[in-house]
């Protein structure tokens, strides 16, 4: 094992993801020690600066979900303390993080995804909200699927089926952020694909199709063993399934992401591929999709884990 | 290859003979992943994904609630010194004087250790026990030590007789709203919960008489009442003394046990202590006691006061759940009885909770937008609060955490669902400062919530599940 001197794996932070990311940062810190690396977590807190700057870390593993650890904030400061750290830049990650605009890049490197339109809460308030719902029902039609414009593990997020069920729908996506992201509703297979990217250009991992009971991946659906069936890998054609890991490799790369990622689709029943959303710190619970790929190629979780944060050391940032 | 999942995966997943060459990292050499090798199309023989769990098709019935909850989540970011947390019940603890008690373990461990930390009869302590007559005589009790029953927390004594009285489907009958851990010990055994109204003077005796009416007709009978008397989790009202004599003389002829649940009788502002109402009905009450409030919580020591046959099932139920309770805690609980002003402490910690609910109703006075309600407690930790109509406090959490505000929504308090539109908040623990912080966040949440009520109409959460309050850590 190549010498890894002191790392620090960033988890917990202040979204309501925090719940998941300290499982996640948990599970990347344990698998590190297994591998012999002398790896803690630690929070973004007002601790966490004057940590590095008492013991500088060889480099950091970011594992905070949602807000802050996802939108690029503490990555900006880490680059602002010159630490090495796996993953996307601060400035990537403001992309990738705003669902809208990770669409509109996707769109433009090629990728197809789900017709849908943006909103902050205060167009509905101000242009009145049936007025602007009855308009983007006409234009979408149903089912749609609503979530917030930032944000993660399903929070805020679900399918609508009725009109009636919008306004409900709007209210819960606002609890969680301020712009609403409406989709139409694309039925199909739901994959996850991760990006692994170790030196030689990023490479697709194997998709991972998620079938929860009850068809909506919610948060107790990700989060609760169990409650939802995966099959790595995903049971769509050889066609669809290049074509998923060509989605995930471009959206990883017109992007600009770096190290790792993890991009969502649907694959619909013409074996189209539909980009959702592309994420820079993807979960690494027991629940979560990314380490099962990792397996399935054959990859120790711990292993991946040091030789990404080796290539940090490397790079220098 | 390393296989995920279990028994169900039949052995497809990651073989090498159904899918083609993935990456490999061997001495830093890579191949390449060739999807177009891909064989797996809608492969007969991979019938079972990995559900990651082996055990998903054996759980027991009463498992089923036990899931990841997205207000669970919430409350782990509550935990956190950024937010004004008026969600948990955590007591103020560092009030007591811990270098005195330090020293008062110690020697019970230097001193007593070859006692302190060996098995104890379940039923115990016997010094313990006395003590405990000793701090239910201030509300009216005059028990026997041997009718008391020790207890890992009152919580224990909850699920005990709960153990004891209730087969899947009987029914309980518990106040509306009522206290959480009790509903999850209900829960746990999958008893029926009926709630019953409540008013400023409490428990509601025409509506327990009214509930007991529609079971009696419905051809079913409720096992117990379940009832906290005084300064109630989550409403703050306490049973008023005039209806003390009313709610036993209801339940008696109805042959209804009732469980009297009182960590907060002696943390009352002003006045003495209530009278408990196993005081006057020793035979038809089961009284449950905690020093989880009057002394430490992390000690978990509570206690059971019921008439012999039913202690005798208690003490029974008590060893096979634990074998027997601390004995080191017991043992230290009945030293600072013995030992120390406990009576002052209790003083101590009604002053400075007095101090906060003063914080937090002169806060809420001052701030809360109009259709705010709420009552003043006159003891306790907690004030009710009922949000304007349309508005729910469930939904609305997640805006109100990154407002660094927390509190536990009503829902939790209920077995039907009802309680959307009530909050639970606790003062016990933030420093008025702090109380008057979070309450002016809590009210900038709540405008913001009134105006996406009028921009979208009433909404509310859908399809979350799980547990809606948290656990006991959460400050």
């Amino acid at each position: 094992m190549t010498d890894l001197g002191h790392v620090l794996v960033l988890a917990g932070g202040l979204s309501p993801e925090r719940d998941v990311s300290l499982r996640s940062g948990h599970r990347v810190c344990d698998a590190l020690r297994e591998n012999g690396v002398d790896a803690i977590t630690v929070d973004a807190d007002s601790a966490l600066i004057p940590a590095i700057l008492a013991d500088p870390p060889d480099a950091v593993f970011p594992a905070i979900h949602g807000v802050s650890g996802e939108d690029g904030a503490v990555r900006a400061v880490l680059g602002l303390l010159d630490v090495p750290f796996v993953g996307a830049i601060a400035s990537a990650c403001r992309f990738a993080f705003d669902k809208p605009d990770a669409k509109t890049l996707a769109v433009a490197a090629g990728l197809r995804t789900p017709e849908s339109i943006t909103l902050p809460r205060e167009t509905f308030h101000d242009l009145g909200a049936a007025a602007v719902l009855e308009r983007i029902v006409a234009r979408l039609g149903l089912p749609l699927f609503v979530k917030p414009s930032r944000g993660g593990s399903a929070l805020g997020a679900g399918p609508v089926r009725t009109a009636a069920e919008l306004p409900a729908a709007m209210v819960g996506c606002f609890a969680y952020g301020d712009t609403a992201l409406i989709e139409r509703y694309v039925t199909g297979t739901e994959v996850a694909v991760g990006v692994i990217d170790l030196g030689d250009g990023p490479q697709a991992l194997p998709a991972v199709e998620i079938v929860p009971d009850g068809g909506v991946y919610d948060y107790a659906a990700r989060y609760t063993a169990g409650r939802t069936e995966f099959y790595t890998p995903a049971r769509i054609s050889a066609a669809a399934a290049k074509a998923a890991a060509d989605t995930a490799v471009t959206a990883h790369t017109s992007l600009g992401l770096r190290d790792i990622s993890r991009t969502d689709l649907i694959v619909d029943e013409a074996d189209t591929v539909f980009f959702l959303e592309v994420n820079v710190a993807p979960g690494m619970t027991e629940t979560s999709t990314l380490p099962m790929a990792l397996a399935a190629a054959g990859h120790g979780f711990g292993t991946i884990c040091h030789d990404l944060l080796v290539q940090a050391v490397q790079r220098g940032d | 290859m390393r296989k995920i999942g279990g028994p169900s995966l039949t052995g497809h997943v990651g073989s090498e003979t159904s899918v083609c060459a993935y990456e490999r990292l061997r001495d830093g050499r890579r191949e390449s992943y060739q999807p177009e090798e891909n064989v797996v199309r809608t492969d007969p023989q991979q019938p079972h994904g990995s559900r990651i769990d082996l055990y998903v098709d054996r759980y027991a019935d009463r498992a089923r609630s036990m899931i990841a909850s997205e207000i669970r989540a919430l409350f782990a970011v509550a935990a956190r010194p950024e937010i004004v947390s008026f969600a948990g019940g955590s007591p103020n603890v560092a009030a007591l004087p811990l270098d005195v008690i330090g020293n008062m373990a110690s020697q019970l461990i230097a001193g007593h250790g070859s006692v302190a930390l060996q098995y104890c009869p379940a039923h115990g302590d016997p010094g313990l026990r006395e003590k405990i007559c000793e701090v239910m005589a201030l509300e009216g009790v005059h028990a026997h030590p041997d009718d008391v029953v020790v207890t890992v927390g009152s919580q224990q004594a909850l699920d005990l007789i709960t153990r004891i009285f209730i087969n899947p489907g009987d029914v309980v009958l518990a106040e509306a709203p009522s206290y959480v851990g009790a509903l999850g010990a209900f829960a746990a055994y999958q008893a029926e919960v009926l709630h019953v109204p409540m008013d400023a003077s409490g428990l509601i005796p025409e509506a327990l008489d009214g509930a007991i009416a529609r079971l009696a007709a419905a051809g079913q009978r409720a096992k117990f009442l379940y009832t906290v008397p005084n300064f109630h989790n989550p409403a703050g009202v306490t049973l008023a003394a005039d209806r003390r004599r009313r709610i036993l003389d209801i339940c008696s002829a109805a042959g209804l046990l009732v469980v009297e649940d009182n960590p907060y009788g002696l943390l009352g502002f002003e006045g003495e202590p209530m009278r408990a109402l196993c005081a006057d009905d020793p035979d038809g009450v089961v009284y449950l006691g905690s020093f989880s409030k009057t002394f430490a919580s992390g000690v978990r020591v509570g206690w059971a006061v019921a008439p012999p046959a039913v202690r005798d099932k208690l003490v029974l139920a008590a060893e096979s759940a634990v074998l027997c309770q601390s004995n080191l805690a017991q043992l230290l609980v009945r030293e600072y009885l013995c030992t120390q002003p406990w009576r002052e402490q209790i003083k101590i910690f009604r002053e400075l909770y007095q101090q906060r609910r003063d914080a937090m109703i002169d806060s809420l006075e001052a701030l809360m937008p109009a259709g705010c309600q709420w009552r003043r407690p006159g003891g306790g930790f907690y004030v009710w609060m009922r949000l304007p109509a349309g508005l729910d406090a469930k939904a609305m959490l997640p805006r109100a955490v990154s407002s660094r505000v927390a509190y536990v929504p009503g829902t939790g308090f209920y077995a039907d669902g009802q309680g959307a539109q009530h909050m639970r908040l606790s003062y016990c623990l933030p420093e008025p400062d702090r109380i008057r912080e979070g309450v002016r966040r809590l009210a900038g949440v709540i405008e913001a919530e009134i105006d996406l009520r009028d921009t979208f109409g009433s909404g509310g959460m859908h399809g979350t599940v799980g547990v809606d309050t948290p656990g006991p850590e959460v400050p």
